[in-house]
């Protein structure tokens, strides 16, 4: 059983197509900072080959509004080189872990400039066919509040408020009653005590608009 | 008296309406350009009918809070009003329908003032009030007479 498992995935691998061999880069999608704040921009990559020495990652920047990139990082040979010269110079850092297949670059001190796209893009030698991905970096002044979210937030507490006061309405009208009920039944008889019977007998008070007093 | 029941619903009714139509229609600051607020900023660029989500401060937000909720509870009052008018006992006022429909103007008349004092921080110098925002202030005392009769009204059999 155990050998013919092992056959079979050996022979599954072997049957695997090239295309699918391809390196997989992730980072984000989009990014939100504050002006003047740091920003950690993760990647890593899935690959179907172990993580090689000669493993590479290089980090391209293009502004909003510009057809061109720039490259700001790069890391091979077991060395990361930042940008010195370029529109992150003493602002670039490299935090990721490669032999973990981590690329992460935090930038520091977020300027206006600074919003655009970063692209990363990894390679694993002998696996280099991949897509390299992107992130978009905005930077605001204020993080601004969502469409809706203090809407909903002054709906759902009056509303709230409105099914608190029935709610506690009702529960005082039926408390009421029952202590009513309770008091002209002790009255009435000492054989029937408190127990499932007076449970049986007794009914909920009818619901009706009943104008508040 | 059954005229009276008919110019009271007629009354609340044209409340609700009014309140309706200032609510979903987004025409409180109004230009040459364009429309802006409650929901939507749509302007004639030269290219043609161009409209934008409306900017989230918290004050709009606010605005549209307060008009949705004065709609909610005057639908509330006039779904009360029906359920007291066969419930109510021969004598009794419609508390609840005019407490409901009293806090229905209430709630328009805050929308209406907080957008009043605020709306000059994003509305642009060219823009004036447009009808959206008439009608709201129109609705105003229309749900709180309505609000009032019912609360001095007397069910009569």
């Amino acid at each position: 059983m155990l050998t013919f498992l092992a056959l079979a995935s050996v022979v599954l691998l072997g049957i695997v197509p090239e295309q699918s061999q391809a390196i997989v880069i992730y980072t984000g999608w989009e990014r939100h900072a504050l002006l003047g704040s740091d920003i950690r921009l993760s990647c890593s990559f899935f690959s179907w080959r172990w993580t090689s020495e000669d493993v590479t990652f290089s980090w391209t920047y293009r502004p909003d509004g510009s057809r061109d990139s720039i490259s700001i990082f790069h890391y091979t040979g077991g060395v990361a080189y930042v940008d010195n010269k370029g529109p992150f110079r003493d602002r670039l850092e490299f935090v990721g872990n490669p032999g973990r297949r981590d690329g992460s670059i935090l930038l520091k001190n977020l300027e206006f400039t600074d919003n655009g796209t970063f692209t990363c893009d990894a390679k694993n030698p002998p696996d280099i066919v991949g897509r390299p991905s992107s992130v978009r970096l905005l930077v605001f002044e204020k993080v601004p509040i969502q469409a809706g979210v203090i809407t909903g937030a002054i709906i759902g507490v009056v509303l709230g408020l409105l099914v608190l006061i029935v709610v506690i309405y009702y529960l005082m009208r039926f408390l009421v009653a029952r202590r009513v009920f309770s008091l002209s039944v002790s009255k009435h008889g000492k054989k029937k005590k408190e127990g499932s019977q007076q449970r049986q007998l007794w009914t909920p008070p009818p619901l009706t608009c009943y104008p508040l007093p | 008296m059954l005229l009276l029941l008919l110019g009271i619903i007629l009354l609340h009714l044209a409340a609700l309406v009014l309140l309706f139509v200032s609510t979903i229609i987004s025409v409180w600051s109004t230009s040459e350009t364009g429309t802006s607020d409650l929901w939507t900023n749509c302007s004639i660029v030269n290219g043609g009918y161009h409209c934008n989500p409306a900017s989230t401060g918290e004050w709009i937000q606010a605005v549209q809070a307060l008009m949705i909720l004065s709609i909610i509870f005057s639908c509330l009052s006039l779904f009360l009003f029906f359920c007291q008018l066969f419930t109510l006992q021969k004598g009794g006022r419609f508390f609840l329908t005019g407490t409901f429909q009293i806090l229905a103007s209430l709630f328009v008349m805050s929308g209406a003032i907080i957008y009043t004092v605020t709306s000059q921080y994003w509305v642009l110098e060219t823009y004036t009030f447009g009808y959206s925002y008439i009608l709201a202030w129109v609705a105003f005392p229309l749900a709180l007479i309505s609000g009032l009769i019912y609360v001095i009204l007397r069910k009569r059999e």
